[in-house]
């Protein structure tokens, strides 16, 4: 019995949020806080594995979400779009519903690839170093785009909203919404089920000691560049999630700025902690909401904050621990499903 | 052959901007080994105290009479913009990093501190002013000498001329003086270093002094070259200092101005023979590519681990 309570919980709330969008319950706005929500809860938990599991420094995850929402945006507009772009559409509209999370996986395969220009230097380098590595792949990942002009360089592309309105043609109802929560749960799925294996352990080893992670035989330029595989290429995910809701990208979406924000979250909710990245992610995109009326004072009340977290806090709200660790009888609740470790 | 010697020439003014940011980046990275990466902002800050420095003096205000020549200005700004951006590099480091340090905190979380006091500057800059572009007062009039059809300016000369004279300057007070030479033992060893009597936190203070002037300094300097300034003019290029300090090996003050030295000619080279779009790529891969083959940078030492 217990068993099923995750999965039904799970589609309950995503039958309860299609039905409340249906019904204008959740208006357009609502809605799009929403999968902006999503989005920020895979960026989180993806850095997370990085700068929390593997306790590396990776200041450059906006890089990798531009890679997936380009490639994704890029491949949808070239196949589906009439006219203009790469002559007209080559597959028939109602196809979008079942390639749409394939093109989301090829950027995200797409991303992951990228992330070998962090992965191979990290064998070698460390800390600092990788930080800067990180960055430098970022700006390098940003330039490449603006340089190129056929996907728009620095004025952006867009088109992407003829694939959502294809979408919409077939069946109405809110289908972004429904991809974004789909993603979200097969994000923590993934992350969730790779922390917890035996190769996932050799993750949290590196983290605390590289080198004895080593003579205990644990292979750690295999996890490296595993993980820092894994999480470039959920960021991808992400960033042709991102592509889709907004309809309008330009690499100016994809500065460091963007990287501070996963870093706010993945540092908010403790490194090293799903739920705790989650929830940071929840929190902050709602603050962000309330913050809005502040305009560009909330990004000085969003440091703040961090500094202060780091004074009295450093550890994050969770820190190494999940949910179930924080409420017991949650765990209780889950069997063995929601052990978190 | 009289553009090369042009390119050289925006090269070296380029990579003197670099050298004296990528230096506050090394000084302190060498004495805490903390990547302070509120420093570009720190830049910001000290064209900022410059601008308010230079129309305080121009009369701008109404507090004090027009009239004082341009010079007099200039020379009553440098050391205005440098006290002030002092007072806030410490200030910085008092408020922020050095209650971590005190709590044993990991590294990590004073670098987070650092780049979140980074975002509130530059935020906070942009709340307070607004985002209105300032324009930076001409000083001191241009003077273009031209050379066999190469063209330098007077302000090209002096920025060249300031950088190299810094180098030498910091050169001396990092390997002669004594406080530099207790700066040199607080990045061999941290621990013994308070058992000899050093006292650390005036080390570290003097540091945050030494890196914050010359980053305000670097800010004057770039002010009256690109005499346009706004909130995030630091944030940039003091990502591509950092970046010149790493190559030059981080923690050396050699490796800081080779760094941004050699950063300000491949820019400059890469914008002479391609689009000028293709700067930061190029710049970027050029130096991951260093960075791969030699991890510790340029003139870095490779610190042995410990089993």
């Amino acid at each position: 019995m217990r068993r099923f309570i995750v999965p039904a919980a799970t589609a309950s709330l995503l039958g309860l949020i299609l039905l409340a969008s249906m019904t204008d319950a959740l208006n357009l706005y609502w809605q799009s806080v929403l999968m902006f929500m999503g989005i920020n809860i895979i960026l989180s938990t993806s850095l997370n594995l990085v700068n929390g599991n593997m306790g590396e420094f990776s200041c450059g995850h906006a890089g990798f979400m531009a890679v997936g929402a380009y490639v994704s945006s890029v491949l949808a507009v070239a196949l589906f779009a009439p006219g203009g772009f790469m002559g007209g559409p080559y597959l028939p509209g109602y196809l979008t519903v079942f390639i749409f999370p394939l093109l989301l996986l090829a950027g995200g395969l797409a991303a992951a690839v990228t992330g070998l220009l962090v992965a191979l230097p990290s064998f070698k380098t460390r800390g600092d170093y990788l930080a800067i590595i990180t960055i430098a792949a970022s700006y390098i990942i940003k330039s490449t785009i603006e340089n190129v002009g056929a996907v728009g360089g620095a004025r952006g592309f867009m088109g992407m909203a003829k694939i959502t309105t294809a979408m919409t043609d077939v069946w109405d109802i809110p289908w972004m919404l429904l991809w974004v929560f789909a993603a979200v749960i097969f994000t923590l799925v993934v992350i969730r089920r790779y922390v917890s294996s035996t190769f996932g352990k050799g993750v949290d080893a590196v983290r605390q000691d590289e080198i004895a992670a080593e003579i205990m035989s644990v292979d750690t330029d295999r996890i490296k560049l595993v993980t820092f595989m894994l999480s470039s290429g959920l960021a991808g995910i992400a960033g042709g999630l991102f592509a889709f809701v907004l309809g309008y990208i330009n690499p100016g979406s994809f500065t460091i700025i963007k990287s501070t924000e996963a870093m706010v979250m993945v540092y908010l909710g403790g490194m090293g902690s799903i739920s705790g990245a989650t929830l940071s992610a929840i929190v902050f995109t709602l603050l962000m909401e309330v913050l809005r009326p502040l305009q560009v004072g909330k990004w000085v009340i969003i440091p703040m904050m961090l500094i202060l977290l780091m004074q009295f806090r450093p550890e994050g709200f969770f820190g190494h621990r999940e949910l179930t660790d924080i409420v017991p009888g949650l765990r209780r609740l889950l069997g063995r499903e929601g052990d978190g470790k | 052959m009289e553009s090369l010697i042009q390119n050289i020439l925006n090269a070296l003014q380029w990579g003197s901007f670099y050298s004296l940011i990528a230096l506050g980046y090394c000084l302190v990275y060498g004495v805490l080994s903390l990547i302070n990466f509120a420093h570009g902002d720190i830049f910001m800050a000290g064209a900022y105290f410059a601008f308010f420095g230079a129309t305080f003096l121009l009369g701008k205000m109404g507090i004090i009479p027009p009239g004082m020549p341009g010079w007099v200005v200039l020379a009553l700004t440098i050391p205005i913009s440098m006290v002030l951006t002092s007072a806030l590099g410490v200030t910085l480091e008092r408020v922020a990093y050095r209650p971590l340090r005190r709590k044993g905190a990991h590294k990590l979380y004073v670098v987070i501190t650092a780049l979140m006091c980074g975002l509130v500057l530059e935020n906070g800059n942009l709340a307070l002013l607004g985002a209105s572009r300032k324009n930076f007062p001409t000083l001191v009039p241009q003077v273009v000498y031209s050379l066999g059809g190469v063209s330098v300016t007077n302000l090209k000369v002096a920025v060249i001329l300031v950088a190299v004279l810094s180098f030498l300057f910091l050169h001396y007070v990092v390997g002669k003086t004594k406080i530099g030479m207790a700066m040199q033992a607080i990045s061999y060893d941290r621990f013994a270093v308070p058992l000899m009597g050093i006292p650390t936190d005036t080390v570290i203070v003097f540091t945050f002094v030494l890196g914050s002037s010359f980053a305000a300094l670097a800010g004057v300097l770039f002010a009256m070259s690109y005499p346009v300034l706004d909130p995030f003019m630091g944030a940039l290029i003091g990502w591509k200092a950092f970046i010149a300090a790493v190559v030059g090996g981080i923690g050396s003050i050699r490796g800081a101005f080779a760094g941004g030295f050699l950063l300000g000619f491949v820019e400059i080279m890469v914008v002479a023979f391609f689009p000028s779009t293709f700067r930061d790529l190029i710049a970027f891969s050029i130096l991951l590519l260093i960075l791969s083959l030699k991890p510790t940078g340029l003139f870095g030492v490779a610190r042995r681990t410990k089993i």
